[in-house]
């Protein structure tokens, strides 16, 4: 496996994603982050870091969506990770989803649904870290870190200082 | 020359002997060494030659419950067992309480012609524990019954088990005590211990069984009358035994098979196949059964074979019927828990499984090899192993609780009063008439 | 958990139990008023087989199945085939060729749900919602949770809880089930009774045993009370219910030398003024309203481990 991203890169992939959020969003005042676990929840973190520097802090919360994906029935039942909903809401407010990697879109369609039974947000935006292409459903992302073209039998692997000790993105077999 | 004239070539008695046979008209003729005889030979193949096993305690179901076992498929199961006489319990329907069912019982047992069938009579009326049968009735008919049991039920009342036992003096007979204090076992699914506890099933407990056997060991010597005790199953109903034939008394007790061998952990699967009455019980009673055969304190084996139609076991453990089938298993599974064990040598099985209770019943045709005797006699092969298959078995029921255990001993031939009914393990389709 | 059905407390290792409590955890972030409803076994059908008449576990599991949008079928023996002599194996088998993959069994007779599962005579996973007095192994499991949930620094391990059952042991699958799944999970069990109510072997039990609620009460961390039920009168395990409840009630007194964050349980349905007293259950350290919406919760985590994965052969028991 080849480094594409260093420590360095993470962090000003993800001011820069912070920067963006605030310009799309006219402002934090309706914003909210829900981090998808188990990586997802570190960068959603570390996102409401910057936001609260740069302008103001945001409610963050985390997303489980293992109930609601739709490739149970192929591996052993899942363990379950948290769902924690910010004591604010997510009712007409913009929520941004936030995940380390994108890839077919199904663990995002699965986020929607999820959504759809806690509340009905303004919008939903989505913000990943890396983007590696093949898309199995009609799904984007507005904030991406790096956009990283994949063979679809090559493997993607963040790691994140929180939960890995170190920060760094590898492709390969 | 009749089929019941042959010669029984290269046997091994109980006492290790090797001998011929000779039958004439189904009698023995002559017992010796190299005989040489005009009839037709069966080979024995050095394999052992026991007088046929004699079963005191066995459920042919008919009249009533054809389904479950009839005299005939009984007798076919019994034969393959090596047993040539049963003693049919009185728990039929209509209830052997009079001297018609007792006769018609007894009759369907000569029509079967494969073994004697000697009628068991119930104790008291329909089995209800309330008032006598017609005791004397059933004894001088056609049945001559000798042997009287409620089994399924306990004679508990004590003054009606009094007035049984001293009835039964005017003819020589004996009453068969299934000890089971009721007031203590209403309900009950297993034997209550550690296993029980654990399963939530409702226990049967030992001392119910031996506050009955103390009492009628008491009672029986107080008016002068013989007791049989029907299936012991605890430790302690060995040593009251044990002591009262110290003292002397005229009780007799028997064993069953399946006590000898299994235990009531085998509960913990709830398959009801080990659901029986009395139940299984702990590794503690199974020694104290085994040590009670071997030194004579228990007299015989009797099977209790109950048969039962699947749908009575293929259920939840407290909707099944108690009871295993056991002919077909009884001689292998003594072999395996007492001879193999060196418990026993084969003499002493024969005592147990077939003079005793010949005695006990008063079969003056059974118990023994003899000059002069009806030929009455099974070869068995001791070392042939052999796997127990409940599809295969010749009852009409298949609820044993040892199938797909291999088993020692394999019955080969059975000759019954001269007629070969079962020729290298099959029935030969011959009877006696 | 590679299971395919859940039999007994007995069978469960450690690793097992505490899965089903953290993931009955996790559902309880996402149902508190939140998730409603989750998809998983959308499509799915599970059985509710009840020959024993029990509106609220019935109605628990009934819940849990249609929280992850399961179908459910319901059948329960009053007034049924059932009462007009079918059996158990036929019950059962119509009740699958109905489509059910999953049945939740509750029977009169101990080790109905085992033979169930070992008979051959379904393909279902088989959940034992409570088969005569052997094993009631949700009910233990909700009652572990909810410990749990008020003794947080035990989370992984109840080494040094002390925990009381106190009431009809001898006939109790709520007993067996709590005292195995306890004393498992480390803590230390003590049942207390009558000499006439608790089982003959129970001394080979992993737990305590006395006769005496008050000379045991002041140390424990929760205490269970158990239904009593007046019938027991009649086969003489104790003369009367005044006697039961002077001598076992949790009440008055005895409510008073509890410890003060000891908490009160009781599986329902309570018998008020018989084996707890109305102050009893409605006191602030009564946790029994907390027991029944657990109950949902880690019955939605048996249904989602046993069926929500990749299908898993159920001929005989895992172990």
């Amino acid at each position: 496996m080849s480094v594409v991203l260093e420590q360095s890169e993470i962090e000003r992939s993800l001011k820069r994603i912070a920067h963006e959020i605030i310009e799309r969003n006219h402002g934090l005042d309706s914003v909210i982050l829900m981090g998808i676990p188990t990586r997802g929840v570190t960068l959603a973190q570390r996102i409401g870091e910057f936001l609260r520097n740069i302008e103001k802090p945001v409610p963050v919360g985390t997303l489980d969506i293992t109930m609601f994906r739709d490739d149970l029935r192929l591996r052993p039942p899942r363990a379950l990770a948290k769902t924690e909903i910010p004591a604010e809401g997510i009712e007409g407010r913009d929520l941004i989803l936030v995940d380390d990697v994108l890839f077919s879109g199904r663990t995002i369609r699965a986020a929607l649904d999820a959504i759809g039974e806690l509340g009905r947000p303004r919008s939903v935006q989505l913000a990943v870290l890396i983007d590696r292409g093949h898309r199995q459903l009609p799904i984007r992302a507005d904030f991406v870190g790096k956009n990283i073209p994949t063979n679809a039998r090559e493997n993607v692997r963040v790691q994140l200082l929180e939960v890995d000790g170190l920060d760094q993105v590898e492709v390969g077999i | 020359m009749s089929s019941a004239d042959f010669l029984l070539r290269n046997v091994l008695t109980a006492d290790q002997v090797r001998v011929d046979i000779e039958v004439v008209a189904g009698t023995i003729s002559r017992i010796g060494g190299e005989l040489t005889s005009p009839f037709p030979v069966v080979e024995g193949n050095q394999n052992l030659v026991l007088p046929g096993l004699v079963d005191l305690h066995t459920h042919l179901r008919e009249p009533g419950k054809e389904s479950s076992e009839t005299v005939l498929s009984g007798s076919q199961a019994a034969v393959k067992g090596g047993y040539l006489a049963l003693s049919a319990m009185a728990n039929t329907s209509p209830v052997a309480d009079t001297a018609g069912v007792v006769e018609q019982v007894a009759r369907l047992g000569r029509d079967a012609g494969l073994c004697d069938v000697f009628p068991i009579g119930a104790v008291t009326v329909g089995l209800k524990g309330e008032s006598l049968a017609e005791l004397a009735a059933m004894a001088h008919s056609a049945a001559k019954v000798r042997i009287f049991s409620d089994d399924g039920n306990c004679v508990s009342d004590p003054l009606l088990m009094r007035r049984a036992l001293e009835y039964v003096k005017s003819f020589g007979g004996v009453i068969a005590q299934h000890a089971q204090e009721p007031k203590l076992t209403s309900g009950a699914q297993m034997n209550e211990g550690v296993v029980s506890s654990r399963l939530g099933l409702k226990g049967w407990p030992a001392v119910a069984e031996e506050s009955i056997i103390a009492r009628d060991i008491l009672m029986a010597q107080y008016v002068g009358s013989r007791l049989h005790i029907c299936h012991l199953t605890t430790k302690g109903g060995v040593e009251l035994v044990r002591w009262a034939k110290s003292q002397g008394m005229a009780v007799t007790a028997e064993v069953t098979p399946h006590h000898l061998l299994l235990t009531d952990e085998l509960a913990n699967s709830f398959d009801p196949v080990y659901k029986v009455n009395p139940p299984l019980r702990t590794q503690a009673d199974v020694s104290a059964l085994r040590a009670g055969l071997a030194d004579g304190t228990i007299d015989i084996v009797a099977t209790d074979h109950a048969p039962h139609p699947s749908e009575e076991k293929d259920c939840e453990w407290s909707a099944a019927a108690f009871g295993m089938v056991g002919l077909e298993t009884a001689l292998s599974v003594v072999v395996e828990t007492m001879i193999d064990t060196g418990l026993m040598e084969w003499e002493k099985l024969v005592d147990r499984m077939s003079l005793a209770p010949a005695a006990i019943g008063g079969y003056e045709d059974h118990g023994a090899i003899a000059v002069g005797r009806p030929a009455n006699f099974v070869v068995v092969n001791p070392k042939e192993r052999w796997t127990v298959d409940r599809r295969t078995l010749q009852s009409k029921s298949s609820n044993t609780p040892f199938d797909g255990r291999s088993l020692p001993a394999k019955v080969v031939h059975a000759f019954y009063r001269g007629v070969q009914v079962l020729n290298d393990g099959q029935l030969t389709g011959s009877k006696y008439e | 958990m590679k299971r395919a059905h859940l039999l007994s407390t007995q069978e469960l290792t450690r690793a097992d139990a505490l899965e089903i409590l953290d993931t009955a955890r996790q559902l309880s972030r996402a149902t508190d008023g939140a998730i409603r409803k989750l998809p998983t076994l959308r499509g799915r059908t599970v059985v509710n087989l009840f020959f024993e008449d029990s509106t609220r576990t019935r109605l628990s599991f009934e819940a849990a199945a249609k929280r992850l949008s399961a179908d459910v079928i319901n059948f329960s023996a009053k007034g049924s085939s059932v009462s007009k002599g079918e059996s158990l194996k036929d019950t059962a088998q119509t009740l699958e060729a109905m489509g059910g993959e999953l049945m939740i069994i509750r029977h009169s007779a101990s080790g109905a749900a085992q033979r169930l599962a070992e008979s051959g005579w379904v393909k279902s996973h088989i959940v034992n919602a409570g088969d005569g007095m052997h094993e009631h192994p949700t009910q233990a499991l909700l009652d572990a949770f909810t410990i749990r949930s008020h003794f947080p620094e035990f989370d992984r391990d109840f080494t040094g809880l002390r925990i009381g059952i106190v009431g009809d042991i001898l006939h109790s699958r709520v007993a067996r089930s709590n005292a195995q799944l306890l004393t498992m999970l480390g803590a230390d069990v003590v049942l207390i009774a009558p000499p006439t109510l608790l089982p003959i072997g129970v001394d080979t039990w992993p737990v305590k045993i006395s006769y005496d609620l008050d000379s045991e009460i002041s140390s424990l961390d929760a205490i269970m009370a158990l239904r009593v039920q007046s019938e027991r009168m009649n086969d003489a395990f104790f003369p009367s219910e005044r006697e039961y409840a002077r001598e076992y009630g949790l009440a008055g007194s005895r409510l008073r030398a509890l410890k003060k964050n000891a908490i009160i349980m009781h599986p329902g349905p309570m018998n008020r003024g018989l084996e707890i007293s109305a102050e009893g259950a409605d006191s602030k350290q009564s946790v029994i309203l907390e027991q029944v919406a657990n109950g949902v919760l880690v019955r939605m985590a048996v249904l989602y481990l046993l069926m929500g994965g990749a299908p898993i052969p159920t001929e005989g028991v895992l172990v």
